[in-house]
C-alpha cells in the first residue's frame, strides 16, 4: 500500500538525530502512513538551504536556528517553525589533558561542577593573560547554537568575557576531537559521542555539561518550512505523533542496545555503538580514569521533552541580543517567539490522551526538584529545570532580563 | 577603462572537481583564480588572496565556519555574503542541486558574478555526470563477471554450451521480471553454499 504522505527530511550525523531515525527504521512513521525519507547532510547551512529550496521539508535543527532564519541573520532565510523537540540535554564542555592540568591546579575537580570548574578555569585565563600568552581557543559548532549560548553563559557567570578573554571559532562536529588532538583549540562544546570520542582517545577531559549548566535545557529541535506546515497539517500532524512514539521509544532503556545498534550503521552515525552508551546511561567517562553518572544527562521523550516551550525560543532570543546577533526590538521579540508553535503539538497529540502541559511557556529555573505538574489527562514531570548561577528567566520580564549587566556569580 | 579582473578562490577537497572548475575559469579569461583543498590556515589565505568570488562545494563540511568566518573575522577585511542569496530561484535551485555555492564580496555587481556562478554549475553538473558514468561502468564490468561465472557452474552442472546457458539465464530473468545479473549472483551465491570448493 502506498504511503498516504511522502515527507523528506534532512539530519546531521549526531546522537540527537535518534528519534527522527527511530522514526524511519523502526516503523513509527510507516505505521502512521509516512513514507519519511532521511538524509544526512555535512553542514547546518546545507540544512538550511535545502529547507529553503523545498529540497526537504523539515530537518533536524539546532534549537536558535530556525529564530535566526526567521529574524534574517542567516543567509537564503525562509519561514520555518518549531512544532516539536527533539531533547533535552547531551552536550558537554570538553578540554585537552593540557587546559584540564591547568584548572586542576588551580582547583577543578573531575565533578562536572560548572561554578568550581568555571571559577578554575577563570583563575587560569587570568594567569595567561598575565604573563601575556594568547588567549585559549574554544570551537563551537555554529553561532546560532544552544553550544555557543551555554558556553558563554557558563563563562561569563564564572567571570570571564568569552567575547574577549577567550577566541570562540567554529568547527563541525566530527572534527571537533582531532582539533583538539592537533592543539588547534583548547576546548569545545558538542553534542555526543564527539566529548566521549576525545576521552576514549585519551586526549581531552569532560569539564563540565549542557545538563549541569542549565538542567533540563533545549537543544536540538524538528525546523519544519512554514509553507510546508500550513499546506500539510494532516501530514505533520501524523508526524508528530510518529515522533511522540519514537521518543517514547528511545527514552525507554530496554531498547538501548537496538538503539545504539541502529545509529551505529553507517548511514546514520557510523560509529562503534559502545560510544554511544554514555548518551544512552548518562553514564560518563570524563577522562584520567574518573567517571560520573549524570542525572537528565540526555532526554529524548521524559520531562516534556518534546514540547516547544516559547520560554525556550525567548531565552535563546535573549542570547542572540546578549551576544550582539540581533537588536532587542518588540517585533524581534515577537518573531523569535512566534516560531516555537506549542499549539501544533497539542493539536496532533491530544487525540493520543498523552500528558501535555497546562502553559505554552514557564519560568525557566523555577523548579529545583522533579515536580508533577497539573496537565490534561495523564500526570507529567517536569525539572528541576534550574541554571548553576541561581538565575531565573521570566518569559514574562525579558527587559529585566536583558538589562542584567553583571552576570558573574559572587566568588567566595 | 577596462576593468580589474575578478580574482576567485575555489575550495574543493576533491583535487579532480576542483581541477575542472580551475579550468573553466581560466578559460573564460580568469587569470587570479586560486585552489585550495584543505581549510586549514584559510583565513589567513584569504587575507593574503582577497578574493571578490568565493567557491565552494556543498559537500564540504566546513561550510559553517567558512560562513561565519566570512561575517565576523577581522582577516577579511570586506564582508562577503552568499550570492544566490541575491540571485533568482531558478540560480538558487540548479547552485544547489549541483552541490555547489558562491559567496562574493558586498558591493559587486551580480551581473559580473552569475557567469563565474553559472560556470560553476555547469563544471559541478559535468563532474557528477562523469563520476556516476565511471560507476556505471565499473558496475557493468562486475556485472559481466558475475554472469560469466554463472554460466561456467551451468555449463559444468547441467552440460549446458555457453549459449544455451546464457539463454536459460535470460529466460529466467525475464519470467522472474529480474536483471540477468541478479539471476547470476543468486545462482553464484547459492552454488558458492552448496558447495564452498566452487565459488
Amino acid at each position: 500500500m502506498a504511503a498516504e504522505h511522502q515527507i523528506n527530511a534532512g539530519f546531521i550525523p549526531l546522537f540527537d538525530s535518534a528519534v527522527l531515525v527511530a522514526a524511519s527504521e523502526i516503523g513509527f512513521a510507516a505505521r502512521e502512513g509516512i513514507d519519511l525519507t532521511l538524509s544526512r547532510e555535512t553542514s547546518w547551512a546545507n540544512i538550511r538551504d535545502r529547507i529553503a529550496i523545498g529540497h526537504f521539508d523539515l530537518a533536524h535543527m539546532l534549537g536558535p536556528m530556525p529564530i535566526a532564519c526567521n529574524l534574517g541573520l542567516t543567509p537564503l532565510a525562509s519561514d520555518t517553525i518549531v512544532p516539536f523537540s527533539l531533547g533535552l540535554g547531551g552536550n558537554c564542555v570538553t578540554v585537552s589533558n593540557a587546559l584540564w592540568a591547568g584548572m586542576a591546579a588551580h582547583g577543578a575537580l573531575p565533578d562536572l561542577d560548572p561554578a568550581r570548574t568555571g571559577r578554575a578555569l577563570g583563575a587560569l585565563i587570568h594567569e595567561r593573560a598575565h604573563a601575556g600568552r594568547d588567549p585559549l581557543r574554544f570551537a563551537v559548532v555554529h553561532p546560532h547554537s544552544g553550544h555557543n549560548y551555554e558556553l558563554r553563559y557558563w563563562l561569563a557567570a564564572c567571570g570571564i568575557d568569552p567575547s574577549r578573554e577567550i577566541e570562540i571559532v567554529i568547527v563541525p562536529p566530527p572534527f571537533m576531537a582531532d582539533a583538539l588532538a592537533a592543539g588547534r583549540i583548547d576546548g569545545y562544546c558538542v553534542g555526543e559521542p564527539w566529548n566521549s570520542a576525545s576521552v576514549v582517545a585519551g586526549t581531552g577531559h569532560i569539564a563540565t555539561v549542557k545538563a549541569t549548566i542549565w538542567k533540563t535545557s533545549p537543544e536540538k529541535v524538528l525546523g519544519v518550512r512554514k509553507a510546508w506546515a500550513e499546506k500539510h497539517p494532516e501530514a505533520l500532524s501524523a508526524l508528530l505523533r510518529a515522533l511522540h512514539r519514537a521518543a517514547r521509544w528511545c527514552q525507554d532503556p530496554a531498547n538501548r542496545g537496538e538503539l545504539a545498534a541502529l545509529m551505529a550503521q553507517p548511514s546514520f552515525l557510523g560509529l562503534s555503538p559502545a560510544l554511544q552508551t554514555p548518551i544512552l546511561t548518562g553514564h560518563l567517562a570524563l577522562g584520567g580514569g574518573a567517571e560520573l553518572a549524570v542525572e537528565d544527562f540526555f532526554l529524548p521523550f521524559d520531562k516534556a521533552a518534546n514540547f516547544p516551550w516559547k520560554s525556550h525560543a525567548l531565552w535563546f532570543y535573549t542570547q542572540m541580543v546578549r551576544w550582539g546577533q540581533v537588536k532587542h526590538s518588540a517585533a524581534h521579540m515577537a518573531l523569535a517567539r512566534d516560531t516555537y508553535r506549542p499549539d501544533l503539538y497539542r493539536v496532533a497529540l491530544k487525540p493520543l490522551g498523552v500528558a501535555l502541559p497546562g502553559a505554552n511557556a514557564k519560568v525557566e529555573g523555577a523548579l529545583t526538584a522533579a515536580t508533577p505538574v497539573g496537565s490534561a489527562g495523564a500526570s507529567l514531570v517536569l525539572g528541576p529545570d534550574g541554571f548553576f548561577d541561581g538565575r531565573i528567566f521570566d518569559p514574562d520580564r525579558i527587559d529585566d532580563y536583558l538589562a542584567i549587566r553583571d552576570w558573574a556569580m559572587p566568588t567566595g | 577603462m577596462t576593468r580589474k579582473s575578478l580574482a576567485v578562490l575555489v575550495i574543493d577537497e576533491n583535487h579532480i572537481r576542483a581541477s575542472i572548475i580551475e579550468a573553466g575559469l581560466r578559460e573564460a579569461g580568469h587569470e587570479q583564480v586560486t585552489v585550495v583543498h584543505d581549510v586549514a590556515g584559510i583565513a589567513r589565505r584569504i587575507a593574503e588572496i582577497e578574493p571578490d568570488v568565493i567557491v565552494i562545494d556543498l559537500e564540504n563540511p566546513n561550510r559553517d565556519m567558512l560562513e561565519n568566518m566570512f561575517q565576523l573575522s577581522r582577516v577579511v577585511k570586506r564582508p562577503i555574503a552568499m550570492f544566490v542569496d541575491r540571485s533568482d530561484q531558478a540560480s538558487i535551485e540548479a547552485a544547489v542541486e549541483a552541490g555547489v555555492s558562491a559567496y562574493v564580496v558586498d558591493g559587486l555587481r551580480q551581473e559580473r558574478v552569475k557567469p563565474i556562478l553559472d560556470m560553476a554549475i555547469s563544471r559541478f553538473n559535468a563532474f557528477s555526470r562523469m563520476a556516476r558514468e565511471l560507476e556505471e561502468a565499473r558496475s557493468e564490468l562486475e556485472n559481466r563477471k558475475v554472469i560469466d561465472r554463472a554460466k561456467g557452474i551451468l555449463m559444468r552442472s547441467r552440460g549446458l554450451s555457453e549459449d544455451a546457458a546464457y539463454t536459460l539465464l535470460r529466460k529466467t530473468a525475464m519470467s522472474q521480471n529480474r536483471k540477468i545479473s541478479e539471476i547470476a549472483q543468486s545462482l553464484v551465491t547459492a552454488a558458492g553454499l552448496l558447495d564452498p570448493g566452487e565459488s
